[in-house]
This record gives structure tokens, C-alpha cells and sequence, in this order.
């Protein structure tokens, strides 16, 4: 099967090329027709073309909790938002905590034409936070990284044994397996909903201080530290960073050398606590929605390397979950589908496009450990071409996920999808 | 009426209410404490409304107020109480609100215990709603009527100082004084110790905030004790009730050193003897029982506010 798409430019090109797909990789560039007339062509409309995104953080609800999401609505809704590979948290019903729920995972989605699946396994057994899964197995099976995720590892002692054990299973370059952490103290947190400050306050609304997630962040890297003076290669990944004080704490850890890297997410970095004034769940989420002040470091933190790569913590809840009141509605918000295009039409000036895609291709792969996708001859089919110029409405209604709203629903965006293939397949076209 | 804000549909906090028409319904409450005085305590205002009280939290006093106070200006009311309805069968609340509306109820009064619940009702319903306490943000019906009962003994809120003493930080009474008495031109000082009393409120417009009580009343119109809810001492706020009590009780000793004239109020039920001792519950400074009063006027002037007044 070959593949052709005419008509698209490199970033930061005024070039119009082609690229040949064969067999799942890159066969070449603007090959001549003797070459392409076989298979299929796309014309690429003009727009840009790079790697397939890398999402690091997606929940997708399988197995389950179907009724919020399943690997079909959620991979074509990653494909859409121009992704080619998605790390899906193993927080579902039961948890990923099994081989074979990796195993039948992976088959499953390779199925389905959409985005790569790489499962991220639970450390623990069941999340539960207190005895190590069989992460060997599990990793064997297919599992990209550990983590408990939202179950926060309360207990230090036993994080500190995954750690350990995850940095001994060693990939081909000799790194070292990740673990992930949501990083938050839950005693600090409490019944917190919403970010503690003056917003909490006038609101009534019980409040999760800053604090909150930098303590943990200072515990967890005192413990990568002392395991590397060990000689251990366990590789520390901090999810959905939102706060400037545990910011400060990761660049500082990188300055000491340790093996750390964060992620950030869109919605920390384009909404704040004022978004709930009008008290609509739909703003809840976990880590919450910080401050002007924590939104503005982490923009600092994607431009000096500090922030590894960006995230979405795509996290979708049926509409009924989500408009219950805050104290009761579960923490989330999904919008895989239109995290480049919000990324790009709010910050494309700010970080260049060459930077804000490395946050969303080779970031996520050097965290991962994973080669540097590349548009060469020979490297995976994994590509996006995106139209940078067209300006967009949000309609969740056409949403593939299956949450089916959006805080930036009605808003104009560029930096849509056209295409995305995948393996050397389309996974997504634009109607 | 001639203020050039819109008409708030909602009595939900106090963020879209002027100072004109905050007044006016403080005006309107002395005239519905006129009917109450009358042996025939009725008039046919809101004949034909039906008012829905939606006590999604207990509450007797507050939902018993709203409701003589929809009966007396002739509504009919519907009561719904979560504890023993459709919601202990697992309804969500928008499709309780849902169906309430579909009864063709006309306003809505909703107690719930978390924050914001009731703007929710609001927009599911699509009807005028009254909040009656919704978890630690607001109940502004019970502000209106400390607001009315400060007016009543002077005449005016301008340049007058009103203490509050207590579990500030889950209080939606505390919150809602902080936000109507500086838009009506008083003073507010918070009071309580450091771990009721969230540093962060000190951003509110008129507000301050003070972990002495002695300083919190000095110059003080009127002492505000709050109820501390005796479950606090399970969250590790407190060392013991003694040592709260010993520092934050309302009690004659307290009240020396406010202004000669200060009156004693509680939002109710009170602990005797915890927050507030009985002979400031009871002497010549309580206003205790007029709040109370006070309150059903008010309560039956914002149901006139919402439902049939015109500018």
C-alpha cells in the first residue's frame, strides 16, 4: 500500500513538497510519479506537515468506563487532534494492573486504524498504592510506563521501591522504565476542588493549595536523588505540572542532573481559577486551574527546557458526571481534539512552531526514551499536516470523543488537523 | 425605581445587586413587618405563584421562614426535601430540577450543601431562584435580615462597624455579611482563630480580618457570633472547645469593650455557653429573637422583589 500526499510544506517552508508512505514508513520525498501512481494521493491543501503528535497522558476510559470513553472514541479523537501515538492511564475498571489487560488493550486499538496505543501500567496492584505490580510482566507485555496516577503515592516508601524497580528494567539504550506521578499531596489537598486563594475564598469552595502539589514534588525528587547516588537509572516523569513553586523545584533538579522531566498541560496554561465564578464543574480538574502567575511560569518553563513536553490529561466524563455540583463532580476535562490548534493559536507566536511542535513530537519521545520521529526516509508514517491559517469554530457536537463539551467550545481556532496517518495509514481526514 | 443595572432574576449572592435595590428590599421588609403585626397576617401578593422550598440539605428554621413568608403573601408552596425524595434514589440534581420546574413552579428557594448549587438550579430551572445557604457561600437572605436588623437600631448602615466571631472559614453566613454590609457602606472585621479564619477573604472590598476579638469589637455597632459546628474539632481545627470558648466566646466581658450602644446577633441554632454565653444571648443587647423576625420580612420581601415587583 502507498501512499502520497501532494501539496504540503515542510515548517517553516515556503516549499510545496510531496511524501511517500510505503509499507508504514516514509518512503521519500517528492518521488516521481513512475513512483506514486499505484498507490493512493492526498493533496495536502497547502498545509504543514510533521510528525505525528505524541500524547503522554490520555484517559480513555477502556476497559470499563465506557460510557465516558472507549479506545474507538478516544483514539479517533486523538487522530483528529492530530496524534499518532497515545499513553493511556491505567486508572480504569479494573485498573491496568494485569498483562493481559495491556495485551488486549494493544490489540485491540491496532484494530482500529486511529492512533498507536502504548498503555501506561499501574505501579502498585490495583492503585492501590501499598504492594508493587508485576511491572517486569507488565512492561514485556507492552506497558510504556508506570503510574498510579491520581491515586497519589502517599506512601513514599513503596514509590521509592517502583522507582527502583522500574529503573532496573532497562530499555535497548539502557534507560531506565518511567514512572509517572501525580504529584500532590493528598493530606495537603484535603476536600480541596479548586486552587486555595482569594477565587476559592469568595467562592466557598474548599481550596488545594500550591502547596499541595510542591511538597510532593520536593519528597519525590529528594527520593530520584538519593536512588541515583545509588547508581539506580530510575527516570522520574511528573505529570500535569501546574504550579510556579514545584516548577522552580523541577528546574532545579535539572540543574542537579537528576533523570526528571514534567509535562504540561494546554488547560494550565490558558485558564485560571477566576474560570470558576460560575461554578460550573466543567472547570474541574485535577491538578486545578492555578493562578495568572502559575499559568505565566509555566509558559517561562515550555520556552527554557524546563517542561519537557505538553500534555493534555485528556480526562472525559459523561455530561451528566459533569454537571453535578463541584463538590461531587469528578475532576477532567477532555479535548485531545483540539490541543494543537488552542496551543497554536494562543502561543504560536510566543514559542515559534518549530518549538511548540518539539513540545508535542520529539518532547514526549525523549521522555519516553523513544527515537526522535523524523519525516526521513525510513522513519515511521506517522505524520500531521496541519493548516495553519485557517481559522476554525470549536463544535464539540462534532467531537469524536465522546465528552461532547469544551471550555473553549465557540472559539476560533487555528491550527487544525487536515491529515493524519498513521503506520502509513489515514487514521484522520478533514471533512 | 430608577437604577440602571438590570433587575437581578436571582437573589443568588449579592455579586449583581446594587446598593439601590439591596435598599429597596431592606425598605420593603419594614413594610411587610407592618402585616405581620396585623391580626390578619396575609396579603394576596403572590396569589396564584407556587414557590418551590428545594431543601436538597436539613434545615427547619430557614426552610419554616420561607415558607410562612411565601404562605403570607398567598403563595402556594411546595416543599421538596432531598433526604426522603427521588435524590436518595440516586436523581441527579438536574433532573430533580427538571421536574420540579415541569410541576410549573414559579420561583425556586434552594438550600444544598455545596457551593453553587444553587446557580445551578438556576440555569436548569430557568426560574428565579432564592439561595438559602448553599454549602460555604452564601446565604444572602440571612445577610438582608443582619443588614436590616443593624438598621433598625441605627437607623443607617453608613460608617457602622460589624464584628463576626468564628469558624469564618466554612461559614456562608460570614461570607455573605462580607459581601452586602460594605456594598450598604458598613465596615466588616472577621474574627476567629488562625485556622477558621482563611487569610484570603482579606481581598474582599470593606472587609478585614483580625484573630483578636478584643480588637475585632473595639468600635463595634454590632457583635455577630457564629455557631461553631462541634464536628470542627474532628478536622483538627481546634485544640478543645474550652480553649475556643475561653477566647472567642461573645459574653458581657467581650461586649465592654464595644461601642455602648452594640447589639448581640447569631444566625442560630446557637451553642449556649460555646460561642456565645447566655447572658449575651439573653440581655439587653440581644437582638437575637428580632433577627428571627426580621427575618420572615425579608425573606417575604425578596419573594415580592423577584416575582412581582417592577422597577
Amino acid at each position: 500500500m502507498t501512499l502520497t500526499i501532494t501539496n504540503i510544506k515542510r515548517p517553516n517552508s515556503d516549499t510545496t513538497e510531496s511524501v511517500t508512505l510505503e509499507n508504514g514508513v516514509i518512503k521519500g520525498w517528492n518521488l516521481p510519479a513512475a513512483l506514486t501512481a499505484e498507490g493512493e494521493t492526498i493533496d495536502g491543501q497547502g498545509g504543514t506537515v510533521a510528525p505525528a503528535l505524541i500524547e503522554l497522558h490520555a484517559h480513555l476510559r477502556e476497559p470499563g468506563q465506557t460510557e465516558k470513553e472507549d479506545l474507538a472514541s478516544g483514539l479517533a479523537a486523538a487522530a483528529a487532534g492530530g496524534y499518532g501515538t497515545v499513553v493511556c492511564m491505567p486508572n480504569t475498571v479494573p485498573v491496568i494492573d494485569d498483562p493481559a489487560i495491556v495485551r488486549t488493550l494493544i490489540q485491540k486499538a491496532n484494530g482500529l486504524g486511529f492512533a498507536r496505543l502504548h498503555p501506561a501500567a499501574a505501579l502498585t496492584k490495583g492503585q492501590n498504592g501499598e504492594a508493587l505490580a508485576e511491572l517486569g510482566y507488565l512492561k514485556d507485555a507492552g506497558a510504556v510506563m508506570f503510574t498510579d496516577d491520581g491515586r497519589t503515592n502517599e506512601n513514599a516508601r513503596v514509590l521509592r521501591l517502583g522507582l527502583e524497580y522500574a529503573g532496573s528494567l532497562l530499555d535497548s539504550a539502557g534507560k531506565g522504565m518511567v514512572v509517572s506521578v501525580h504529584a500532590e499531596d493528598a493530606s495537603l489537598r484535603a476536600d480541596g476542588v479548586m486552587n486555595e486563594g482569594p477565587v476559592s475564598e469568595a467562592l466557598g469552595l474548599p481550596g488545594n493549595p500550591a502547596a499541595a502539589e510542591a511538597a510532593r514534588v520536593a519528597r519525590d525528587l529528594e527520593i530520584l536523588a538519593g536512588l541515583h547516588a545509588q547508581g539506580s537509572k530510575a527516570h522520574l516523569h511528573i505529570q500535569h505540572l501546574s504550579t510556579a513553586r514545584a516548577l522552580e523545584l523541577v528546574r532545579g533538579a535539572k540543574v542537579r542532573g537528576l533523570s526528571v522531566t514534567c509535562e504540561v498541560c494546554p488547560h494550565h496554561l490558558t485558564l485560571t481559577d477566576e474560570a470558576l465564578r460560575g461554578f460550573d464543574a466543567m472547570y474541574k480538574v485535577a491538578p486545578p486551574l492555578r493562578t495568572q502567575r502559575d499559568a505565566d511560569a509555566l509558559l517561562e518553563g515550555l520556552k527554557d527546557g524546563t517542561v519537557d513536553c505538553i500534555a493534555t490529561d485528556h480526562a472525559p466524563h459523561t455530561r451528566a458526571e459533569k454537571e453535578r455540583d463541584l463538590l461531587d463532580a469528578p475532576s477532567g476535562i477532555a479535548y485531545i481534539e483540539l490541543a494543537f490548534p488552542l496551543m497554536y493559536t494562543r502561543f504560536g507566536q510566543t514559542l515559534g512552531l518549530d518549538k511548540l511542535l518539539d513540545l508535542m513530537t520529539a518532547g514526549p519521545a525523549r521522555v519516553m526514551g523513544w527515537p526522535t520521529p523524523a519525516l526521513e526516509a525510513g522513519a515511521p508514517g506517522d505524520l500531521v499536516v496541519l493548516d495553519l491559517e485557517t481559522e476554525r469554530e470549536v463544535k464539540p457536537a462534532e467531537f469524536r470523543t465522546k465528552a461532547k463539551f469544551t471550555p473553549w467550545a465557540g472559539e476560533m481556532l487555528k491550527g487544525w488537523p487536515l491529515l493524519t496517518v498513521v503506520a502509513g495509514q489515514v487514521a484522520y481526514r478533514q471533512e | 425605581m430608577t437604577s440602571a443595572s438590570p433587575r437581578p432574576r436571582h437573589l443568588l449572592d449579592f455579586q449583581d445587586w446594587s446598593a439601590e435595590r439591596l435598599t429597596a428590599i431592606l425598605d420593603n421588609a419594614d413594610t411587610m413587618l407592618q402585616v405581620l403585626d396585623r391580626p390578619v397576617k396575609k396579603v394576596p401578593a403572590l396569589q396564584g405563584l407556587t414557590v418551590c422550598n428545594a431543601f436538597f440539605e436539613n434545615s427547619t428554621r430557614t426552610r419554616t421562614s420561607f415558607e410562612l413568608a411565601a404562605r403570607r403573601m398567598s403563595a402556594d408552596v411546595l416543599t421538596f426535601a432531598a433526604g426522603s425524595s427521588s435524590v436518595s434514589k440516586g436523581e441527579s440534581l438536574r433532573d430533580t430540577v427538571e421536574v420540579l420546574t415541569a410541576y410549573k413552579v414559579d420561583a425556586f428557594v434552594v438550600r444544598h450543601h455545596a457551593a453553587g448549587a444553587a446557580h445551578l438550579v438556576a440555569r436548569y430551572s430557568g426560574k428565579p431562584v432564592i439561595n438559602a445557604g448553599d454549602g460555604r457561600r452564601a446565604h444572602p437572605t440571612q445577610a438582608l435580615l443582619d443588614a436590616h436588623t443593624v438598621r433598625q437600631e441605627f437607623g443607617s448602615l453608613e460608617g457602622k462597624k460589624v464584628a463576626v466571631i468564628g469558624d469564618i472559614r466554612h461559614s456562608r453566613v460570614a461570607r455573605s455579611n462580607a459581601e452586602l454590609l460594605p456594598k450598604l457602606g458598613a465596615e466588616v472585621v472577621l474574627c476567629g482563630p488562625a485556622t477558621l479564619l482563611p487569610a484570603d477573604l482579606a481581598a474582599l472590598p470593606g472587609v478585614t480580618l483580625t484573630g483578636d476579638p478584643r480588637q475585632a469589637v473595639r468600635g463595634a455597632h454590632a457583635v455577630m457570633a457564629l455557631r461553631l459546628q462541634k464536628e470542627r474539632m474532628g478536622g483538627g481545627f481546634l485544640g478543645s472547645l474550652q480553649e475556643y470558648a475561653d477566647t472567642y466566646q461573645v459574653n458581657e466581658g467581650l461586649l465592654a469593650g464595644a461601642e455602648s450602644g452594640a447589639i448581640v446577633l447569631h444566625p442560630g441554632p446557637m451553642n449556649r455557653d460555646l460561642e456565645i454565653s447566655g447572658e449575651a444571648a439573653d440581655g439587653p443587647r440581644s437582638r437575637i429573637l428580632r433577627q428571627v423576625e426580621n427575618g420572615q420580612a425579608i425573606r417575604m420581601s425578596v419573594l415580592y422583589h423577584l416575582l412581582v415587583g417592577r422597577d
